[in-house]
């Protein structure tokens, strides 16, 4: 699946938000919510996009569609860079590219029926009659499992699980190739994030949808993604094929976070797991640390990391790190360490019942 | 671990809560029993509208009444029962003998009083000390959930806290006063992984060395899996099966419990080419039960699930589950 082209390329997309202070409201600084991103995402994949709440997932799923006026960097989706285009000529290649929203209930117009909400790109982007659009929406309920007699229903009338179904039709309407799904499944019940990653599974094998799946849930984004992107504090730390990654992390952060996604897995329950405990906070995005942005909580954290921020280097086909670890010429005391088999092995599982 | 032999310390019997609504009655929580002892940790599991919260809120009469009414049932706190007791005794309960640390640490803190003057409050209401040794006692608590520069930052605000932060501030202000049992409802949803493994930390930390009895509401089963000592499953208002953790991973009984389990994704093992759901909604609680709660999503459901109500029943030592199905009280890997 990964020998195809590339639907999206991002390069080095940055996106600075101002900070005014002072009297005069001069510009003292810059949010950097996100500063300097590479990724590609391939035709019929889905790349999932993980992190801790602020580090910048949203922000950057948002710049790739351009909903905000970018800082610098170039995003080129289905071969058309969007960055430099005009609004009008974005608004004609909004068609290929959609977004499903985190919260089904924020993002619906409680005063439209539900047929008006799917309907509405179809009213912007086409001038189909009337019978032609309904045609349409009617195909897009049965698509994504809502009854069709609920055409002329508000979103209050709807669970949580039906809105996001709502939402997602509404997404599909024009037939886009890139979908980026914003935390599609963070407000919804365990028993019915279910039902709707298996709609968006479903959906994309039947159309050859492109995901952009943003989550902080970890097991999720294993079960849904291709490949997966981690992000920390506005950079991508660690990008790889999903097994490569939650078998063989090479970034300390990804270490740490996937140790610490509590599991409920039988033979363990009751059990003490050993966990990476990450001491303190993220830092601020306004003022992110001198060097690696990482190095305040790193457990593995080197003297050269205070200093050099490293380079998002590919440490092996197709996985990608930014951390000195994987680098021979700061880590060589430190490269057994890194070696891909070591942190599995130094990740005791010692089992006290209690 | 908790002594098999000890008195529990609280002990709720036949709770029952309504909600009156201008749509009518809402039986949010039916018949729920259960007990924690001292040093225990209970883990409360259900989805949203299961009735987990509103139970631990009934308990001391957290909720707003109307449009609330507990219609039944005994709340025994060391043999008190708290819903006969006066108002006035039922504020030396709450936050004295009973903490509770409450899902949002962005909104259960009071945002124009200081992180201090919030801890010092319970202190000295329940505890009758002077606002220097209140003021001691506070440092210390702060420095006991892990927060750097205490003494420092009791004059400080929520918000110059990070959600981290604030939530081990909730849990400093709970645990204020010794109380014989905490209630934490939700205490790491809001948080993220790496977060919530640093209050997960504490809390366990806190347990051993305190020996308070722990009610712990969440709708992560990992996070259950990790902590609890005994897990009870709640769904459609109901207690539908209660076992120690380990019986209740390897051996569910019930078919709600064991949809549950097979839906979430883990991050290590095999990875499922499909998830597996449970079709339908949870359950309108319009009145009072007549028939299972989970009828229309159980792949066992037959005919007397649709007229009867199951009881709980003893299936195994300390391990009971309310189904008809023979499944439940044989079976150990059955196919659902």
């Amino acid at each position: 699946m990964n020998a195809q082209r590339p639907l999206v390329e991002v390069r080095d997309l940055k996106m600075h938000f101002p900070i005014h202070s002072g009297l005069l409201r001069r510009q003292t600084g810059a949010v950097k919510a996100v500063d300097g991103v590479t990724f590609d995402i391939y035709e019929g994949e889905t790349l999932g996009l993980v992190g801790e709440s602020g580090c910048g997932k949203s922000t950057c799923g948002r710049a790739v569609l351009r909903l905000y006026d970018l800082t610098s960097g170039e995003v080129v989706v289905d071969g058309r860079a969007i960055g430099t285009e005009s609004q009008g000529s974005l608004r004609r290649m909004r068609t290929t590219m959609q977004m499903v929203f985190q919260d089904p209930q924020a993002c619906l117009n409680p005063r439209m029926t539900v047929g008006a909400i799917i309907g509405e790109p179809l009213d912007e982007h086409t001038d189909w009659p009337r019978k032609k659009k309904r045609a349409r929406v009617e195909e897009l309920m049965d698509q994504v499992g809502l009854n069709r007699a609920f055409l002329n229903r508000y979103p209050h009338e709807f669970s949580g699980g039906q809105r996001q179904r709502i939402g997602i039709a509404r997404a599909l309407a024009l037939k886009p190739k890139f979908i980026v799904c914003d935390e599609p499944i963070a407000a919804l019940d365990v028993s019915i994030q279910a039902q709707v990653v298996n709609l968006l599974e479903e959906l994309q094998d039947e159309l050859g949808l492109t995901y952009l799946f943003i989550s902080h849930d970890l097991s999720m984004v294993r079960h849904i993604a291709d490949r997966v992107a981690v992000m920390y504090l506005g950079k991508v730390v660690e990008l790889a094929p999903r097994d490569a990654l939650y078998d063989e992390p090479l970034h300390p952060y990804t270490e740490a976070l996937l140790s610490a996604v509590p599991e409920p897995d039988p033979a363990m329950a009751g059990r003490k797991r050993e966990r990476i405990v990450l001491k303190g906070d993220v830092p601020s995005p306004a003022n992110p640390p001198a060097g690696c942005n990482f190095c305040t909580r790193c457990p593995k954290v080197m003297e050269v990391c205070h200093r050099i921020d490293p380079a998002f280097r590919e440490v092996r086909p197709g996985h990608f790190a930014a951390c000195h670890l994987n680098d021979p010429r700061y880590g060589p005391e430190h490269s057994e360490s890194a070696e891909p088999t070591a942190p599995e092995a130094t990740r005791t599982q010692h089992g006290g019942t209690r | 671990m908790p002594a098999g032999d000890a008195r529990p310390v609280l002990e709720v019997r036949d709770l029952r809560t309504v909600f009156q609504t201008r749509g009518g009655e809402v039986h949010a929580v039916n018949s729920v029993s259960f007990d924690v002892k001292p040093g225990e940790l209970l883990g409360v599991v259900g989805e949203s509208g299961s009735g987990k919260s509103v139970t631990m809120m009934s308990l001391v009469g957290l909720l707003p009444m109307p449009p609330a009414e507990v219609r039944g049932g005994e709340v025994l706190l060391d043999g008190e029962d708290l819903l006969k007791v006066s108002p006035a005794r039922l504020r030396d309960v709450r936050g004295g003998e009973v903490g509770f640390i409450f899902q949002d640490p962005m909104t259960s803190l009071n945002p124009v009083f200081t992180v201090g003057f919030q801890i010092i409050e319970p202190i000295r209401r329940h505890m009758g000390l002077n606002k220097r040794q209140a003021r001691e006692r506070a440092v210390e608590l702060l420095e006991l959930v892990g927060i750097p520069g205490a003494r420092g930052r009791l004059s400080d605000y929520p918000h110059q806290f990070s959600g981290g932060m604030r939530q081990r501030v909730m849990i400093a202000i709970a645990l204020a006063c010794d109380p014989k049992v905490l209630i934490a409802d939700e205490p790491t949803t809001a948080l993220d992984v790496t977060i919530q493994a640093q209050i997960l930390e504490i809390v366990e930390d806190l347990r051993a060395r305190l020996g308070m009895a722990i009610v712990w509401i969440t709708h992560d089963l990992g996070v259950v899996a990790g902590i609890a000592d005994r897990v009870m499953v709640m769904y459609g208002g109901q207690v539908v099966e209660h076992a120690p953790v380990h019986p209740l991973f390897n051996d569910p009984r019930h078919p709600y419990t064991r949809a549950l389990l097979r839906t979430i994704p883990t991050v290590t093992g095999a990875r499922a080419d499909k998830l597996q759901v449970i079709e339908g909604q949870p359950p309108m609680l319009g009145a009072a039960p007549s028939a299972c709660p989970f009828r229309d999503r159980c792949p066992l459901a037959f005919d007397r699930c649709h007229a009867e109500n199951p009881l709980r029943e003893v299936v195994a030592p300390n391990h009971d589950v309310a189904c008809f199905h023979p499944l439940a009280h044989t079976a150990k890997e059955a196919v659902a």
